[in-house]
């Protein structure tokens, strides 16, 4: 039973992925990335996740996916033409793409799992995902804390500067 | 059990199908999209060898790459409003010029 719901979950969100990079609209193709995004977060049940999995759906789906729709209704949304969809050389492009995609999967299925750590599936479920993480978050990666703080105030004041639009700019 | 090679795999191809329109597309908006589902895959990778390396870290990961990659999102969704308001276009290939005329 497990192994169809992950074959269904594994299917789809490759359909999925293909769906949404396929659209011509990209209002459509933002709410087949939300889709996505949900499928992935189920996936992260499997591997129990749970934190991350409700990360994903709080992070993606509620902010960086409304960021994505707010852009496009800034930009007014239009379709580009049928005929300009992909680049000129899209022969070589894509030949250079599938060469990396074969040589991403030929080391991906020989990657095996030798080392082992002391966060077992056991001691998991006695603290519970949610503290584990947050104790080796705020213990081993205090520092890596503070500067993600840092990486997330800059680039507030990057947008800002770059949204500002001076009035004798105007004409 | 699910084997690990089913979700390396799985990560692998996700990524490879944001990776290829990447490279093909012209319409920016589905650049930053395809990056997104590129992140997703990577994402995925990072979940599966922590839950079968019994090693907590590659989740403290996954959340770093999610935060950062809120940031980066947000400074190229910027980057793409002020060159559509200099342009008003969003294809790839009228971003070869920097400067205003």
């Amino acid at each position: 039973m497990i192994y169809l719901i992950f074959a269904y979950f594994c299917l789809s969100t490759l359909g999925i992925s293909i769906m949404a990079l396929t659209r011509k609209n990209p209002v459509h193709a933002v709410l087949w990335l939300l889709l996505l995004f949900l499928h992935v977060a189920v996936i992260y049940l499997f591997l129990n996740a749970e934190f991350l999995a409700m990360v994903q759906v709080i992070v993606y789906a509620g902010a960086i996916l409304v960021m994505f729709l707010f852009t496009l209704f800034l930009l007014g949304a239009r379709e580009l033409p049928k005929k300009k969809r992909y680049t000129s050389m899209i022969e070589g492009r894509l030949l250079i793409g599938l060469s990396i995609t074969a040589t991403i999967l030929a080391v991906f299925s020989s990657i095996k799992a030798k080392y082992t750590g002391k966060y077992t599936i056991k001691y998991i479920q006695e603290v519970g995902n949610t503290k584990a993480i947050g104790v080796m978050l705020f213990n081993e990666y205090s520092l890596a804390v503070l500067i993600l703080g840092v990486i997330l105030l800059i680039p507030m004041i990057a947008v800002s500067v770059l949204a500002w639009r001076r009035r004798d700019d105007t004409s | 059990m699910i084997p690990l090679e089913a979700y390396l795999i799985l990560a692998g191809l996700i990524f490879s199908i944001g990776l290829v329109n990447l490279f093909i597309n012209r319409n920016l908006i589905i650049v930053f999209i395809s990056l997104e589902v590129m992140l997703a895959g990577v994402n995925l990778a990072l979940v599966a060898l922590s839950h079968y390396m019994n090693d907590i870290r590659g989740q403290v990961l996954a959340i770093f790459t999610i935060a950062v990659a809120a940031g980066s999102v947000a400074v190229g969704l910027s980057l793409l409003i002020a060159h559509f308001n200099l342009k008003k276009s969003v294809d790839t290939e009228e971003l070869c010029e920097l400067k205003e005329e």
